[in-house]
């Protein structure tokens, strides 16, 4: 427990962490996924895995939306930021995402206009002020970030801005759970549920994870004691039979969702009969592109996309590690050729990425550990 | 892109409903109020700040929870680079 000084409330979290020993069966193993990235980064970097006992077991899933985006998609993105005239907006996360000929950072330093953005209501801003120019947003996050790409996209139609448009990669993170849940390499016992995810989409959408797979679900806040005490409350429900959506994050996350930002969602987007997810191949009703009302805004109406598929490296086993079948340092690739200044697949460029994550908080004090 | 940033409503906007004025750790940027129209949000209330949009409205305990928990995760730096960037209302 090397790391309890450092906490807010070490006595609190000793305290639960003891109830989570006295809670968990010692005759049974656990396998809890947290499916959020901010939980994978705060996992390791408090070193969480250490207040826990030996068969409780935590397996990051693929809620890191640039992990999870397949390199087709990123080189489709920038053969876009290669025609005339056009400047390539993206958040800063995606800027050392590698495509088959490099990242959008390299393409910048090649000459291409390519500009990180914080808001996508900043690339809006600059098609207005460069009306000579058209300006492309590389849209990309769970519902956390869609409604924002919505009311950006409403906000374009309302100015009637025709030199803006969205290349739209959001993804929704129910169907990938059931994806998950799905697949016959998984054997998984509960999940920690997204924090900011879910003050969007509030809980209901969970609930056929504990009705149809009997599966417990708890959303969780990302600090140290929210974490830990989800996962009390987890093998709370396992130990008594039960399976239920609880919401540990009551202080943040409405049960409802918000309904303004559901209906944006709603008016802008509709749900694409399938795509690809990077590890986890094509999920259907999984992604949001823009409604046919959006056309004139929607980047792969207004451009030829090569709609490439491209397969990742093939020693680099990003999907078994988005899957939660390995553990980062188990890819043959982790520390070596891929790191964080070379990042071979996105799950080392994002600071959500578990290989990210892993690399800068376990792998230089216990490189043995797995 | 994933952050969640706690700030305070300086002011509304009287030209532009869908904006508000934040203030960050003693930045002050403009963010876009439109997700939160379903609750009546003013001057000293606290909100939770995603790439330009107020998210949901929170208290000042959960907001100095949020900022607190930012700078546990190392991300405090990157928040107020995220704030400072906010280009759209200049
Ligand atoms: S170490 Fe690199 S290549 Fe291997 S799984 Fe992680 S991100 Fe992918």
């Amino acid at each position: 427990m090397k790391y309890v000084d450092e906490f807010r409330d070490p006595k609190l979290i000793s305290n639960v962490a003891r109830e989570i020993a006295r809670t968990a069966d010692p005759d049974r193993h656990y396998r809890i996924m947290e499916v959020c990235g901010g939980h994978t980064h705060a996992i390791y970097r408090h070193g969480l895995k250490n207040l826990l006992p030996g068969n409780v077991e935590l397996i990051h899933g693929p809620g890191c939306p640039v992990c999870v985006l397949p390199m087709g998609r990123i080189d489709d993105g920038l053969a876009i930021a290669q025609q005339p005239n056009v400047i390539f907006t993206a958040f800063g996360d995606m800027m050392r995402v590698p495509g088959t000929k490099g990242t959008p950072l390299e393409l910048k330093a090649r000459g291409f206009d390519i500009r990180m953005v914080y808001s996508p209501l900043d690339a809006l801003r600059i098609a207005q002020t460069n009306p000579g120019k058209h300006v492309m947003f590389f849209a990309i996050g769970f519902e956390t970030t869609a409604p924002s790409t919505a009311l950006t996209l409403q906000r374009a139609r309302a100015l009637n801005a025709r030199n803006f448009s969205v290349f739209c990669n959001h993804v929704t993170i129910v169907p990938a759970i059931r994806a998950i849940l799905d697949s016959p390499d998984m054997r998984l016992d509960a999940f920690v549920g997204p924090g900011h995810v879910s003050t969007v989409t509030g809980c209901r959408p969970y609930e056929f994870i504990a009705r149809d797979y009997g599966k417990p679900v708890v959303i969780s806040g990302f600090e140290p004691l929210d974490i830990l005490e989800s996962i009390l409350m987890i093998l709370g429900q396992l130990r008594s039979g039960e399976a239920r959506v609880e919401n540990q994050y009551r202080r943040i996350v409405p049960w409802e969702g918000n309904l303004p930002a559901l209906r944006a969602m709603g008016d802008v987007f509709e749900l694409r009969p399938y795509f690809e997810w990077r590890g986890l191949g094509f999920i259907s009703q999984s992604a949001l592109k823009l409604s046919n009302a959006f056309a004139a805004w929607d980047a792969e109406v207004q451009f030829e996309v090569p709609g490439v598929r491209v397969t990742d490296p093939k020693a680099a086993q990003c999907g078994e590690v988005l899957k939660g079948v390995l553990k980062p340092p188990q890819c043959k690739l982790f520390g070596k050729e891929c790191n964080p200044e070379h990042p071979i697949g996105a799950l080392m460029v994002s600071s959500e990425g578990a290989c990210a994550a892993y690399y800068r908080y376990v792998h230089r004090d216990e490189p043995v550990s797995v | 892109m994933c952050l969640a940033i706690p700030g305070q409503i300086v002011e509304l906007s009287a030209e532009q409903p869908a904006l508000a004025k934040v203030d960050v750790g003693g930045v002050k940027r403009s963010v876009n109020i439109g997700l939160l129209e379903n609750e009546r949000v003013g001057p000293g209330d606290w909100v939770l700040i995603h790439v330009g949009f107020a998210m949901s409205k929170i208290g000042e305990s959960q907001a100095r929870d949020q900022l607190r928990m930012l700078q546990a995760l190392g991300e405090d730096e990157l928040a107020m680079e995220e704030i400072r960037g906010y280009r759209f209302s200049q």
